[in-house]
């Protein structure tokens, strides 16, 4: 799930850029207030642990094999707000170091695992938990369903990234990326259960931690609510409708803005003596590789020569 | 410690490790922002673009084979953009019939499909090349320099610092269960347990390892309030970007955006 660069239009990437760094933003002013200096500790290894955590695997059948990616869990024991810098901190050291995901598509990585994975577990779980009222079941349950839907309801935000910037198709990447994840989201889902079942029999006092500092919850709630929503109603819609996504997005304008580079939106674009200057790029072009890759082969050549 | 396998820092003595960090982040973030502008289909700049990626990564002493094996990794995503070769319209080029479909391959969605790609090759190669040739403080650094959170650098640093010691225990803890249950299958051998069993197992370490970590958490904080913590992670000053930097990074940056016209000229 985690999108390399190129895949998504420079307009989409730092749209959810900037969403991202205002919910993360609003994360840390949170976690101030509830936690204070003991944040960086707690935060800084509980993100290596969660980093860790999702080397752990069990094999499924024949070479597969499921692993945890950590966004329900994190927010059942700590909350939302600690969840979201959990995640923002595994998700941009994973870009930042391991290329696992692109540095600008990193706003809508982020968006997708730190954002939705964390307010959509917590909607779900603390639905449950309020239904169960109080039974144990209810953690487990509330567990399983969180992760399930985190992962699922994510993929499905990162299908239609990819069909707004015109990278894949909606008919396609939705049934794809969804049907998918629902599989991963049971492994997610088994794994979640396992852990609380072992933290439930050895420090049940660490699973009420999450509620613990539920200041803003009422806010993540609605909107992890709002996100499983639209997401859960949108993506049906726009995967039936190949075109209803693009019909919307073109009604309100904004398909080109998204699909086109920005500097193409300028309009009315017009070169004097067209076929003179198709060519003349042409051979500005091969000139420009020719110098380039002379730049690039004299490089080499006087390492070579320093180096003998 | 020891120097992990994971740690992608490669240290070697070249005019692209010894660039300052900041300079370094900042044209990275400018090459792949360049990459993402560039209209779709403007092959002479995805060409240029490469050629100074190759160029550095020769400079870099990394060694290019280095760096496009790792780039290789992030190659299978392209699989989410293949649709688009089938479904984008204008000029048919050709037809595939496969039993009672056929699958249109259409001029403008060949161009989209192999434009998404190259942008992504082109932009994981120059992310390589800064992870490789940057210590990690540095780029803690350079990330306070271009005014990301200080509380956020700070947790960065902390998790860095113990990510190795807890990829070491998650690694002990999969040692433990290979030597006494269900093992991840081998060739000819059959894991033990059902599919359920082996995930709970799975979900009972990343239990064990979240307590471990938890608890060390809390170690870890007496030792720094006992070392006088007190909320403040405090870091020696870097030394202000030198001339020559500079230089490089007004170069730099000028390329890209000549590149950049380029691109609008040819797009």
């Amino acid at each position: 799930m985690h999108i390399p660069d190129g895949f998504l239009s420079t307009l989409v990437s730092v749209f959810l850029w900037i969403i991202s760094a205002g919910v993360v933003a609003c994360a840390l002013r949170h976690l101030e207030k509830d936690l204070g200096e003991r944040q960086v500790p707690l935060m800084g290894v509980l993100a290596a642990a969660i980093f860790a955590g999702q080397m752990l695997n069990f094999s499924v059948t024949g070479g597969t094999s499921g692993h945890l990616l950590g966004a329900a869990l994190a927010t059942i024991l700590l909350g939302p707000w600690a969840a979201i810098i959990i995640m923002t901190s595994v998700v941009s050291i994973q870009a930042l170091i391991f290329q696992d995901g692109g540095l600008l598509a990193l706003g809508a990585n982020l968006f997708n695992m730190a954002v939705i994975g964390v307010t959509v577990s917590y909607f779900v779980y603390t639905s449950i938990q309020k239904l169960a009222r109080g039974k144990s079941g209810g953690i487990f349950v509330g567990g399983a369903a969180a992760a399930w839907f985190s992962i699922v309801i994510a993929s499905l935000a990162c299908a239609l990234e990819l069909a707004l910037s015109g990278t894949s198709p909606a008919n396609i990447s939705v049934p794809a990326m969804g049907g998918i994840h629902m599989i991963i989201g049971i492994g997610e889902g088994l794994i979640t259960v396992g852990a609380l079942a072992f933290l439930y029999a050895a420090r049940r006092d660490l699973l009420h931690l999450g509620q613990a500092a539920p200041q803003g919850g009422k806010a993540v709630w609605v909107g992890g609510l709002l996100i499983a929503g639209l997401l859960a109603v949108l993506s049906p819609l726009a995967s039936a409708h190949p075109d209803g996504l693009e019909w919307v997005a073109e009604q309100k304008g904004f398909l080109d803005a998204a699909r086109a580079p920005l500097y193409q939106i300028i309009p009315d674009y017009a070169f004097p003596g067209i076929s003179n200057a198709a060519l003349a790029t042409i051979v500005a072009g091969i000139l420009g590789m020719l110098l380039v890759f002379g730049v690039a082969l004299s490089v080499a050549y006087m390492q070579r020569s320093k180096k003998a | 410690m020891h120097i992990h396998f994971l740690d992608p820092y490669r240290p070697r003595t070249s005019p692209v490790h010894a660039l300052d960090p900041r300079v370094k982040l900042v044209l990275t973030l400018a090459y792949i922002l360049t990459a993402a502008l560039t209209p779709i289909a403007a092959w002479p700049v995805y060409i240029l673009l490469f050629s100074i990626i190759l160029s550095v990564e020769i400079l870099s002493g990394l060694g290019v084979g280095f760096v496009l094996k790792r780039a290789a990794l992030s190659l299978p995503f392209v699989l989410a953009a293949l649709p688009v070769i089938f479904t984008n319209g204008g000029k048919a080029l050709f037809s595939l019939p496969i039993g009672s479909w056929t699958l249109t391959v259409y001029a403008e969605g060949l161009g989209r499909f192999f434009s998404v790609a190259l942008k992504s090759w082109l932009s994981v190669q120059a992310a390589i090349v800064l992870a490789s040739s940057t210590p990690f403080p540095d780029l803690l650094q350079a990330m306070r320099a271009i005014r990301i959170p200080r509380l956020l650098v700070a947790i960065f640093g902390l998790m860095w610092r113990y990510l190795f010691v807890l990829v070491d225990e998650a690694l002990r803890l999969m040692r433990a269960r290979a030597a006494r249950s269900g093992v991840i299958a081998e060739t000819g051998h059959r894991s033990g347990g059902s599919v359920t069993w082996r995930a709970h197992v799975a979900g009972g370490m990343a239990g064990t390892l979240f307590l471990r970590a938890f608890d060390r958490s809390e170690r870890i904080y007496l030792a720094m309030v006992s070392r006088g913590y007190d909320g403040e992670i405090r870091v020696l000053p870097m030394a202000a970007v030198g001339s020559l930097s500079w230089l490089v990074l007004g170069l730099g940056l000028f390329l890209l955006i000549l590149l950049l016209l380029f691109g609008f000229f040819w797009g």
